[in-house]
């Protein structure tokens, strides 16, 4: 039986967003078994986020694109063996002996409810995803000042808007779908504010022409602008939000190339939010911790090395979707699905099935979106002077309140010269997030107080926190998620 | 950590001092470590009274140096599960007290004056209130920083340079050449390597550990806490894994769960048994800790000498070179006393203590045929 102490799964799929459904039921369909795991109550991701049922949402599905092809991965994952291991919160992965993997999870209510969970596969999917890249800036602990993904996360989950006049701001192209669901959803947008200008994908020619749909998805978002009257300010950004209690205002500056702010441009811009992100940053912590190699990627984070067919530079261990380099939901998908093909290949001893005319059309579909994918990161990339507008007593580290002046003085005066050992003297990345939030400036701090972002893998072998009850218990884990087992069944909200 | 005391005590000896790091300060075994300035766990001998004098040298650099190191005299709590474990412990301790550390039995009824979250059912345990902890990072950085040495970071020693007699004139680094008539080895768990590097040779080798950092808590555990065994886990020699765990606050409220010993190289992956018997040994002395969370744990990797003794003075083979290096899992606490001894050594002032046992002459006995210098 999959699952037990002597028969692992074929695949664990970890993460059940675009890539991992993808993935998880195209394994099934060539005969897999497969096990798939998320710390959210429901499938669908970040991508496809829904309004819990208990909210009684009554057009639960209103700020949704693409909504056919997740109604379709839905009703295959429903056709399929596969019961979703919801509510599992995987903090570590690891070789086991011989040729499996053992997932390590914690599920149950908080505290004391908590037990481990492990789960064994021949083979493992990484699709964990991506989280926001957040650059502080003066202000940006006031409260109404949200990231722009959760901007976006809690219309899509909660339908609940995070003010009424609502500044989106940052770089990437996730801003003006926030801008465009924000004002669809009721609220007044007075500007996006971005800090690079979009001319810049014309530089890359070759992928825009090749991705079509792209173009309409952005011109779709531009058009509700328009509707809207929302304002889209290029090569600026908000360098100071007003107000202590609560945002009443932002200040907006405008930005030369390198994303230094031109004296004399500043511009107040009276609201009471702000939602604001700098792209998305790959999660990896799971990966990293088994060795997996990674790549710089255009817009400075840092996303994992895969071959033609999705698999990372463990063998064993494949990958698809944003942990591979950020690039949308289709093209998670698209690689999900390729992912699973080359699994199957591997484990049934297959090898045409990744020489299929599908196989080939997903590898076709897969490198003509990551190429615009990469013209997309590198236009949005951020530029070493962002770093100009912040001051000495402005927050990086909101867990630990630590300022840029005291990483300033951990650099120049005390021989701190990477984000680790910021962190050893300033304590910046060692609360609650784990430096998930500000990793990314303390990096850039570090390196030499002003360029650009760096790249860095950040290690952090407990990919979630983990109750010590819990990890004293592992000898005790469950083997969770057979298919006749009721104790994973009764986590699977098939109707959620 | 050990370098920049190094530094320090030779500055205030009148010697000018560079150090020089192929990364960052406080980036190697230093950084991983929980900064427990130790006597309790040392037994009567040379390993003790370099302890000893380093606790002295603690107390007295605590007070030039800002408090942001942390430095706590906050005592440490052995505690014995049975009967027949408490009477092991009494007997460490009497032979402790006859060399000069401070050791006070508590019976059973007490130990909860000391720590209130203990787990009801021990048998008794000892306080040493010698016992201290400074945040390791901060105390290297500030101390290097006090050294007014010159600090040269992120450039790699590749080989030591020698005069036509064979002796140290400086060191090539990936960045340039440094003169100096003496070379100090405090590459930690690097320096068999630096020591090869120089043509001669010292069995240091890296003997990992985990730690467990929970989220922050207010002050639940006030002492350094651990359970008898851990005397024994840190005197045995064995490439098997060992944990006994030792369990503490912090000044910033997460609790540090150590220690676990195997040697197993440079492998820094995770390994779930480890963590889960540090976890077991943890609540089973704080049982209000199992709805606590971890959010982090890390490897570090000890520098490990076969007799569990530090190297501390001249190589037997190149002269001008000196070894302050191999401290396992003590180096902060006996940091200072390692510095100024090295100082001493040095200036040739009458070292503080006798250095024989710390010589590094004494692996040369077991040692093969070994390959002339290789220097340039």
């Amino acid at each position: 039986m999959p699952g037990s102490a002597t028969e692992p799964y074929d695949l664990a799929v970890i993460g059940a967003g675009c890539a991992g459904l993808a993935g998880a039921v195209a394994a099934s369909e060539q005969g897999l078994t497969v096990a798939l795991l998320d710390a959210s109550a429901q499938i669908g991701g970040q991508f496809h986020r829904h309004p819990a049922p208990a909210l009684g949402a009554a057009r639960p599905r209103a700020p949704h694109h693409d909504e056919a092809a997740f109604d379709g991965l839905r009703r295959r994952l429903e056709a399929s063996d596969i019961a979703p291991l919801l509510g599992h919160h995987v903090w570590s992965v690891v070789r086991e002996s011989g040729e499996s993997w053992a997932v390590h999870a914690t599920t149950g209510a908080d505290g004391e409810e908590e037990r481990p969970v492990r789960v064994r596969a021949r083979a493992l999917l990484l699709a964990t995803g991506a989280s926001e890249r957040q650059l502080p800036f003066p202000g940006w602990t006031v409260p109404g000042v949200v990231g722009a993904g959760g901007a976006q996360a809690m219309l899509k989950s909660g339908l609940v808007l995070p003010g009424r006049r609502v500044v989106v701001a940052g770089s990437g192209p996730l801003l003006l779908a926030v801008a465009s669901s924000l004002a669809a959803a009721g609220a007044r947008v007075p500007a996006v504010v971005e800090a690079s200008g979009y001319l810049r994908y014309a530089r890359h020619p070759h992928a825009l022409a090749a991705n079509p749909g792209k173009l309409a998805e952005a011109a779709v978002h531009g058009s509700a602008l328009l509707r809207h009257r929302v304002r889209l300010r290029t090569r600026s950004a908000v360098t100071a939000v007003h107000g202590t209690e609560r945002v009443e205002a932002v200040t907006v500056s405008r930005l030369d190339t390198r994303w230094r702010p031109v004296p004399g441009t500043d511009r107040r811009v009276p609201c009471d939010a702000l939602a604001v992100g700098h792209g998305l940053v790959p999660q990896l912590d799971l990966a990293t911790s088994l060795g997996c190699a990674t790549r710089p990627t255009p817009d400075a984070t840092r996303a994992l090395a895969l071959d033609d067919l999705q698999e990372t530079s463990v063998p064993g261990v494949w990958s698809a979707g944003e942990t591979g380099g950020v690039g949308g939901a289709q093209l998670a998908c698209t690689e999900g699905e390729l992912a699973a093909l080359a699994v199957a290949a591997r484990l049934r001893g297959r090898p045409a099935l990744t020489g299929s005319r599908r196989a080939l059309t997903l590898r076709r579909r897969r490198d003509r979106m990551r190429a615009f994918a990469d013209a997309m990161a590198a236009a949005h990339a951020p530029g070493p002077g962002w770093t100009r507008w912040l001051t000495d007593d402005t927050d990086v580290c909101r867990c630990e309140e630590v300022t840029v002046g005291g990483i300033r003085e951990a650099v120049t005066d005390f021989g701190a010269r990477d984000a680790r050992t910021v962190k050893l003297l300033t304590r910046a990345g060692m609360g609650w997030c784990q430096g998930r939030v500000c990793g990314a400036a303390v990096a850039c701090l570090a390196a030499d107080g002003g360029g650009a972002v760096p790249s860095s893998t950040d290690r952090r072998p407990l990919a979630v926190p983990v109750p010590l009850g819990v990890l004293a218990a592992l000898d005790e884990a469950g083997e969770a998620g057979e298919p006749g087992d009721t104790r994973a069944r009764c986590l699977t909200p098939r109707d959620a | 950590m050990v370098g920049a005391a190094c530094a320090y005590y030779a500055g205030l000896a009148g010697l000018s001092v560079t150090v020089v790091d192929r990364g960052a300060v406080a980036g190697g075994t230093t950084g991983a470590g929980e900064g427990n300035l130790l006597v309790s766990d040392k037994e009567p001998g040379p390993e003790l009274e370099l302890a000893l004098l380093s606790a002295r040298l603690w107390r007295e650099l605590a007070k030039s140096l800002p408090p942001r190191i942390e430095y706590e005299t906050k005592g440490g709590l052995v505690v014995a599960s049975g009967p027949a474990g408490m009477a092991a412990l009494r007997d460490f301790a009497a032979g402790q007290e006859r060399a000069g550390v401070e050791a006070h039995e508590i019976t059973p009824d007490r130990l909860t004056d000391l720590e209130p979250h203990l787990a009801p059912d021990l048998a008794g345990g000892f306080h040493y209130p010698q016992d201290a902890q400074v945040q390791p990072a901060l105390a290297a950085a500030h101390l290097l920083r006090a050294s007014d040495a010159q600090v040269r970071l992120g450039a790699e020693v590749t080989s030591l340079l020698a005069g036509p007699d064979g002796r140290v004139t400086g060191v090539r680094t990936a960045t340039g050449v440094l003169h100096a008539p003496h070379v100090v080895n405090a590459a930690g768990v690097w320096g068999g390597e630096l020591a090869r590097r120089a043509g001669s040779d010292l069995p240091v080798l890296p003997r990992r550990g985990f730690v467990l950092v929970t989220e922050p808590l207010p002050r639940v555990v006030r002492h350094k806490v651990y359970a008898a065994d851990y005397v024994a886990d840190v005197a045995n020699g064995s490439a098997a894994l060992q944990t006994s765990a030792v369990v503490e606050g912090t000044a910033a409220g997460p609790v540090l769960i150590g220690a676990s010993r195997e040697r197993v190289g440079f492998d820094r992956g995770l390994s779930t048994e480890v963590l889960r018997r540090l976890a077991a040994q943890a609540t089973a002395l704080f049982p209000v800790l199992a709805g606590v969370r971890a959010i982090r744990t890390y490897a570090g990797f000890r520098p490990y000498l076969p007799d569990h003794l530090p190297a501390i003075g001249p190589d037997p083979h190149v002269p001008g070179l000196l070894h302050a290096c191999g401290h396992e899992g003590a180096g902060i606490g006996l940091a200072p006393a390692t510095g100024l001894l090295v100082a001493q050594l040095l200036t040739g002032e009458q070292p503080h203590m006798d250095i024989g046992p710390f010589h590094p002459r004494r692996f040369e006995a077991s040692r093969g045929t070994r390959s002339g210098p290789h220097l340039s």
